[in-house]
Formats: C-alpha cells, structure tokens, sequence
C-alpha cells in the first residue's frame, strides 16, 4: 500500500519536473528574445518605408504575406481536393492509393532542406526562374501540401460514417454529401491544417533561402528575389552578425505567430458555435 | 394490395449468400415488422429495399423488387436518388446531421429542388408535428440538433425523412438506442404514421412487433420462415422454428 502511493509520488515528481523543464526553456527563450529584441525595436524599425535597406522590415513582412497568401492558394484547394478523392473516392483497396499514400507520409517527413535543393535546382537553374518569389512559392507550395493532405484525411476521416449514410439515404449523391455534410462537418480539423502550414511558411528558412533568395527591397513582381522575415534573420544573423535586429525582428515574428493562432481558436470557436 | 413485392430475392456479400430466396408481399399503408436472432439477414434485406447495399463493396442482389402501383423494378431504376425519394429509411443509432433542426430538415427537401422560403417553412412545420416534436423545438429551430435528447433526435430522423413524403419508411431498429420513456414515444408514433405510410421495420423486441399489429415475417439464417398477420404469427405459429423462437427457446 504504502509502496504504491510512494511510485505514484515518484510519477508526479517526474512528471512536474519534465513539464518543469519545458516551461522553463520556453520562458528563457521568450524572455531572451524579449530582452535583447525590446530596446531594438521601433515603430521605425517595423513600418518605416524609406528606411535603408534592412533597417526597416517592411519589405520582408511584405514579402512573407504575398508568400504565405499565394502558396495557400495553389496548396489549399489543391490539398483538400486530393485528401477527397483519397478518402472519399479511391478505393482504399487500390495499389495506386496505397503508393500515393506513403509517398505523401514520406514526403510530410523530408527536411525543408532538400525541398529547398530541389527547388534551386528545378526553377532557379532548369527553369531559369532564378532567385525569385514564384521559385519559393512553388517550393513550399509542393513543401506544405502533404501536411494539409494528411491532416484533412484526418479530419474527413473524423466524420462518422452515419452521416453520410443518413445523406445517402435521403437520395443525395456523393458529391452533394461531400460538400453539405462531410466538409462542414470536418472544416475545424482543415482550419487546423491550414494555420499549421502558415505557421510553417512563415517559419520556413532553407526551402525559401535557396529559392526566393536573400534580396532585402520591396519586392516588385513575383519575379523579384526577395527575403521573408525568417530568411531575413537568417541573413543578417550569419552575413552581417548583427544579433540586435535580429532579435528584434523574432519579436514581430512572434506576434505574428502568435496572432495567428489566436486568430484560429477565435475562427474554431464561432464554427464550433454554429 | 401490395406496396413492395420481392419475388426470389438474393443477396450475396462477396461469396457470402446473407439473404436466399427470399418471396414478400409488403402492404401498403400498414406496417410489417421482421423479427428474428442477429445476424439472420433482417438489416441486409431492409437496405435492400432503397438500394443502400449498392454502397457495399461486394454486395450483389438477385430478384426482382417491384414498388407501389406501377411495379416500378427498383433495381432499373438508374437514379437511385428518385428511389430514395420513395424509400426513406432511418438507422438504428439517430444520426441527425451536425446542423440546425430546420437544417436538418429542409435537407432533403432542398436537394430534390424546393427553394422557395415559405414552402421550406411549411415542410419543417408540418414534418415536425407529424412527429410530435414541433411544440418541443420550435423556439430553436435554429439550434444545432445535436443539442436533442437521444429520443428527440431520432424523431427528428424520421421528420427529416418523411419531409420528401416517401412511401415507403424503413426503419432499423430505431428504437434500440433509446431509453424507454423514448422507445413508447416513438412506438406511438409509428402507429400514427403507418396510416399514411407503408412501414418496414425490423425490431429485436417480440413485444414491440407485437404492439404494433400488422404484418412479421420472421428471419433465420437469411430466409424467411414465415411470414403472416402479426397476431397470428405469435398466437399460432405454423412454423416449428418460429414458435421456438417466439417463446425464447433460442436467439
Ligand atoms: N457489409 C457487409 N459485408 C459483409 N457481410 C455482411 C455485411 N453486412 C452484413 N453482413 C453479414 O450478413 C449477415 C446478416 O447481417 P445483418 O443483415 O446485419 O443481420 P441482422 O440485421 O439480422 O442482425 C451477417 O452474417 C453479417 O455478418
Ligand atoms: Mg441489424
């Protein structure tokens, strides 16, 4: 008796102790970046538009939106059409499906590294599209797709089966019952997906240092090579040492991270709401 | 007069033969039960009957399935939504859509083409006091259903099915999943409603087949062994399986 209520002690120190350290490197490492970004960072800093170069982040904020905004739109649809199909159409018999499948689950797991090689070597160099924003954008467009993929089989997967059946048996068609009762019913688990791959994309560095390149202007066309914010603190960390802005530039990077996710629980709740 | 008539019906899961030979006349505005011990083939032949077994991989039905006054072969017919328009069914678990009441049942309505507002307002009305629901839900109509009690749920299945007036109603089992109080509730109400419907119901319970009267064909090992007046069939079985059934001597 004694001897068990003594284990279960001993689990709630381990446990404490790893939430503990967890919570701990976390703080440290916002409190460090907070610390060392705060006395950095200005209005100017952030928004100014005639700034020199790299001392002001416009260009880069702007940058990582037209990025973040035109991969969702060639991933998204293209995403979501392909989890359909696979969970709603193909027979999970085929052979075909079984080797689309684990490619995917490959393909989630590769390093964003070698996206970025065969990024620089497809568009950059066989395309001839050269450092450019269209490079990244298709680099992490193909980066990204397996994780909305996998996430929205999940979700479409969470739907139970009676409520197609209860749709069939109405005299609706698959198509009609894929789109007014297993998508809705499955679009918090997409939402989800979604937000994850712009918390990736914004985040990313080696798929896009490769591509879209290390330009710190305003990009004019998607022709420009341009640098996104993480690419931007990539460059000027390494090439140029200058650990201030660099700091600086993690806190809006955070905020902006953080406001995303905050933008998707508000989303999820007034769907839940419905 | 016959609503449904089966003649020489099979069905085979693969190489499984679940149903064999199975010959039934079904009434028209009346209500037959299937009775018998699980597995026997009473769930396989009621999907039979709107065609959800096309949905089953491997399924393939013989026979014929002739329905209502033009003999319809439902298994010609090449839309089998306008089928399921005649044939609504409602499942054993309710399985109400994760939308609104009004939602929930307008659903059918608006996909066989009704649009207009007032006549979309009507059909809820209407379809949720055949029920006996309407007082109970009409202040949140705009409610999601899955807020309703279990009972109140699968009344609203069968609102939502009888809101395209089918013919025919199938029901599985629909009160398994229910407490009590729910199951008589939803047994008063199919007594009301097979005066304008032609009900298919199978049932676990002897005593529900019994309460509501009409026909029973009793199932065993995916045959009919027989099939007569309800009261007749548990007063006076003629058939030696069916009276060991019936008096609980197996299943
Ligand atoms: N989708 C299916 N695929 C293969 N076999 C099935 C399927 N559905 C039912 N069966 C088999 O058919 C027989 C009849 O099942 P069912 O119609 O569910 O019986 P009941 O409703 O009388 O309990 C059982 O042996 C069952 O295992
Ligand atoms: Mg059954």
């Amino acid at each position: 008796m004694n001897n068990r209520k003594l284990k279960n002690t001993l689990s709630y120190i381990k446990i404490y102790f790893g939430i503990g350290i967890s919570v701990t490197i976390l703080f440290s490492i916002l409190i460090l970046v907070l610390i060392n970004g705060i006395q950095n960072l200005s209005f100017e800093f952030v928004f100014s538009l005639d700034a020199p170069r790299g001392f002001s982040l416009m260009p880069m904020l702007a940058t990582t939106t037209v990025i973040v905004v035109l991969t969702l739109l060639i991933s998204v649809p293209l995403g979501i059409s392909s989890a359909i199909y696979l969970n709603e159409y193909a027979s999970s018999k085929s052979k075909l499906v079984k080797i689309v499948r684990s490619s995917i689950e490959t393909l989630s797991g590769i390093p964003s590294i070698i996206y970025g090689l065969f990024g620089f070597l497809f568009y950059v160099i066989v395309l001839g599209w050269s450092w450019s924003i269209r490079a990244g954008i298709f680099t992490v467009a193909i980066m990204i797709l397996p994780i909305i993929i996998r996430a929205t089989e999940e979700a479409l997967k969470a739907v139970p089966m009676s409520y197609r059946m209860g749709s069939y048996a109405l005299g609706a068609g698959k198509f009609y019952t894929i789109r007014k009762v297993v998508l809705p019913a499955a679009i918090n688990g997409i939402l989800a997906s979604i937000i994850l791959s712009i918390g990736r994309l914004i985040g990313e560095t080696a798929a896009l240092l490769l591509t879209a390149g290390t330009l710190l202007d305003m990009p004019v066309n998607l022709q420009s090579s341009a640098a996104t914010l993480s690419v931007f603190m990539y460059t000027i960390t390494i090439e140029q040492g200058d650990m201030n802005r660099a700091y600086a530039t993690a806190i809006v990077l955070m905020a902006l991270v953080l406001s995303l996710n905050l933008l998707a629980n508000f989303i999820a709740k007034r769907l839940k709401r419905d | 007069m016959p609503n449904f008539t089966i003649k020489n019906a099979n069905l085979y899961y693969s190489d499984f033969q679940a149903l064999k030979d199975i010959n039934l006349n079904i009434n028209d505005k009346n209500i037959t039960t299937f009775i018998g011990p699980s597995g026997c083939g009473k769930s396989s032949f009621l999907r039979c009957l709107n065609r959800m077994n096309d949905l089953v991989d491997g399924a393939r039905v013989t026979g014929k399935f002739l329905l209502g006054n033009d003999e319809t072969d439902i298994y010609k017919i090449s839309d089998v939504s306008e089928l399921r328009k005649r044939v609504g069914m409602v499942f054993q678990k309710p399985n109400p859509f994760p939308m609104t009441i009004y939602d929930n049942i307008t659903y059918g309505a608006k996909m066989h083409g009704i649009k207009d507002k007032k006549k979309l307002d009507d059909i809820v009305e209407k379809s949720l006091r055949d029920v006996a629901i309407w007082e109970e839900v009409k202040d949140r109509l705009k409610k999601s259903a899955l807020g309703l009690s279990g009972g109140q749920q699968q009344r609203l299945c069968i609102a939502r099915t009888i809101a395209i007036e089918p013919e025919v109603l199938l029901m599985d089992e629909p009160t398994s999943a229910l407490d009590p109080i729910s199951t008589i509730k939803i047994e008063d109400l199919v007594g009301n409603l097979k005066k304008d419907y032609t009900i298919v119901m199978v049932t676990h319970n002897m005593q529900q087949a019994s309460r509501l009267g009409g026909h029973t064909a009793f199932f065993l090992n995916g045959e009919i062994i027989e099939y007569s007046k309800t009261s007749l069939l548990f007063s006076n079985p003629k058939e030696k399986q069916t009276e060991d059934y019936i008096t609980g001597r197996f299943g």
